[in-house]
């Protein structure tokens, strides 16, 4: 016991001594990182925008920058009146918006199937999969004219330019689940005397769905993408053909009035789509 | 003569042998076993990684066809046929996208049984065994034990009479895996169910069985089959009797002659 406490109480005075003393230790310690309220943050946000817009304002009215390139949000603010008394707006972005709906739910749908296919056969897949790849690394957006050339000048030509897009993700990312499938959990539906049609149903796409909703977002944002993209090429309506006909007529308050409509649709659907996404996770948990 | 012993065992492997190709030429995966297992028993499988014992489970719920021989349930043969046993991994795979409940029922909807009905039949068994107040919960709000019980009382709810158990209790800690042989007792006694059951831990075998098949490696084989004399009920104390002791000294020698042996082979 004695002997204990003499070596605990020596040990610290070793250290301490001159001649033992080791190489001074730099002192850290953990950063610390402070969250600012909510409200300040957004208050930050706020104030950043105005005051892009008040220099964009004041940059055009004094000529630091060219009004004419750059319009200024006073000209924006106007043509957007303009556009939405013209009644041109609803028609462009209900166009815009049925096309990129309609292209994400055939893309993910068709894709998801698509993905969940190849497990019923691994030959299948198989020769499959090189053919996948290579759509996958398409630059699908090349081939927009000929689309066009084959699905008209109408809506079916937007769609089948954000189906493209979308499909592919969902096949892969759905693909993806497939093949994580435990196979001891298929193992365990057989020794049950499942059948095939069973495991399917009861396994593969409940196990499968977490995947199929996790590209979701991406998918609405990649349907977006070949909605516009179709319009720019040949389109008689839609917010795409708004700013390509705002652009070819240098009437650039306009091509920021479509732009602007445009986020803003953007983040209503991608709104959505997370909510969508919230309400099946929840589903499938329950 | 034989016949009458076939007819009398409730499941019986007949000369069944497993290998594969392999670049190097075929492997024995599993050498000729015959055993026959009569109603009601309780049997373990002990021996070494690699001896087997996975490769017979396998064969006998029918995931695995064997290169050779035949498996009989009732006298009936059942080779290569899903379905028949009920088989539990060490792994509980309940699925988690269900309650407790829908997945103690799994068994019972694969045969068609409508799930409502499923249900009702599951719902007392689940209170009776240890899982009352978990029936509505997702399995992984759930320890490691009683998600092994879930697991359990769906192998038990496929209405088979054999049971096949992968080393269930393996992945629980030492008191965990004493209240769950306790509770695999009780469920045994209540339902009549032929066991099998696969185990690394050699007083655990002789604790829970009648009989104990001791295995060894390369090729995977039956060396010994060791009866346990011990009447039952059985008190956890009996683990300490000369008897079981004695028991327990002859399956580890069988072990380590088994494990020195495969040594030399491989040298």
């Amino acid at each position: 016991m004695t002997a204990q406490d003499t070596s605990h109480a020596g040990a610290p005075l070793d250290l301490a001594s001159p001649a033992a003393a080791p190489p001074a230790k730099e002192i850290r310690r953990l950063p610390v990182r402070k969250d600012w309220p909510l409200g300040f943050i957004i208050a930050i946000q706020v104030g950043i925008l105005v005051v892009a817009v008040a220099l964009w304002q004041a940059g055009a009215d004094h000529g630091w920058i060219d009004g004419f390139f750059w319009s200024k949000p006073s000209d924006v603010y106007a043509t957007l009146i303009k556009f939405f008394a013209g009644g041109d707006a609803w028609t462009d972005i209900e166009y815009t918006f049925g096309s990129t709906i309609l292209g994400f739910f055939l893309g993910t749908a068709a894709g998801s199937l698509f993905g969940l296919s190849f497990w019923w056969s691994r030959n299948y897949a198989a020769v499959a999969q090189p053919y996948m790849i290579c759509f996958h690394s398409l630059p699908k957006l090349a081939l927009a004219p000929l689309v066009i050339l084959i699905f008209g000048l109408g809506l079916a030509s937007k769609v089948a330019i954000a189906t493209a897009l979308t499909i592919i993700v969902s096949a892969l990312t759905t693909y993806a689940g497939v093949k994580a499938l435990d196979a001891d959990q298929e193992r365990l539906f057989y020794s049950l005397g499942a059948s095939r049609m069973q495991v399917f149903r009861k396994l593969v796409v409940p196990y499968c769905l977490p995947w199929i909703i996790s590209v979701l977002r991406v998918n609405i944002g990649l349907a977006l993408t070949g909605a516009i993209v179709g319009e720019f090429i040949a389109s008689q309506h839609g917010l795409g053909r708004a700013i390509l006909y705002a652009g070819n007529t240098y009437d650039i308050a306009l091509v920021w009035v479509a732009a602007l409509v445009l986020s803003t649709l953007a983040v209503l659907m991608y709104a959505a789509v997370s909510w969508l996404e919230h309400i099946l996770r929840k589903g499938i948990k329950q | 003569m034989i016949a009458i012993m076939a007819a009398a065992a409730k499941l019986r492997l007949d000369q069944v042998s497993m290998s594969f190709d392999t670049p190097a030429g075929p492997f024995a995966a599993l050498a000729p076993v015959t055993l026959a297992i009569p109603q009601g028993r309780f049997i373990s499988l002990i021996g070494p990684s690699g001896c087997g014992k996975s490769t017979i489970f396998n064969i006998v719920a029918g995931l695995l066809q064997p290169s050779g021989g035949r498996v009989f349930i009732d006298g009936v043969d059942a080779t290569g046929t899903i379905g028949r046993v009920g088989y539990m991994l060490q792994k509980d795979l309940l699925l988690p996208w269900r309650t407790v409940l829908d997945n103690v029922v799994l068994g019972m909807e694969m045969q068609g049984v409508p799930l409502k009905a499923a249900r009702e039949r599951a719902l007392p068994l689940l209170r009776r065994y240890g899982l009352s107040g978990f029936e509505y919960l997702h399995p992984n709000a759930l320890s490691g034990g009683m998600r092994q019980r879930a697991a359990l009382l769906r192998t038990l709810l496929f209405d088979t009479d054999i049971m096949l158990l992968d080393e269930p209790f393996g992945a629980l800690d030492a008191q965990t895996k004493s209240h769950m042989q306790e509770w695999l007792l009780q469920l045994w006694g209540d339902f009549e169910k032929t066991v099998v059951f696969v185990t690394h831990d050699v007083e655990e075998a002789i604790y829970l069985s009648d009989q104990v098949y001791v295995m060894a490696t390369r090729p995977g084989r039956l060396i010994e089959t060791i009866p346990v004399p011990i009447e039952r009920p059985r008190q956890r104390a009996v683990t300490l009797s000369r008897e079981f002791l004695a028991i327990k000294e002859r399956c580890m020698n069988l072990l380590s002659e088994a494990h020195k042996s495969a040594l030399e082979q491989a040298a």
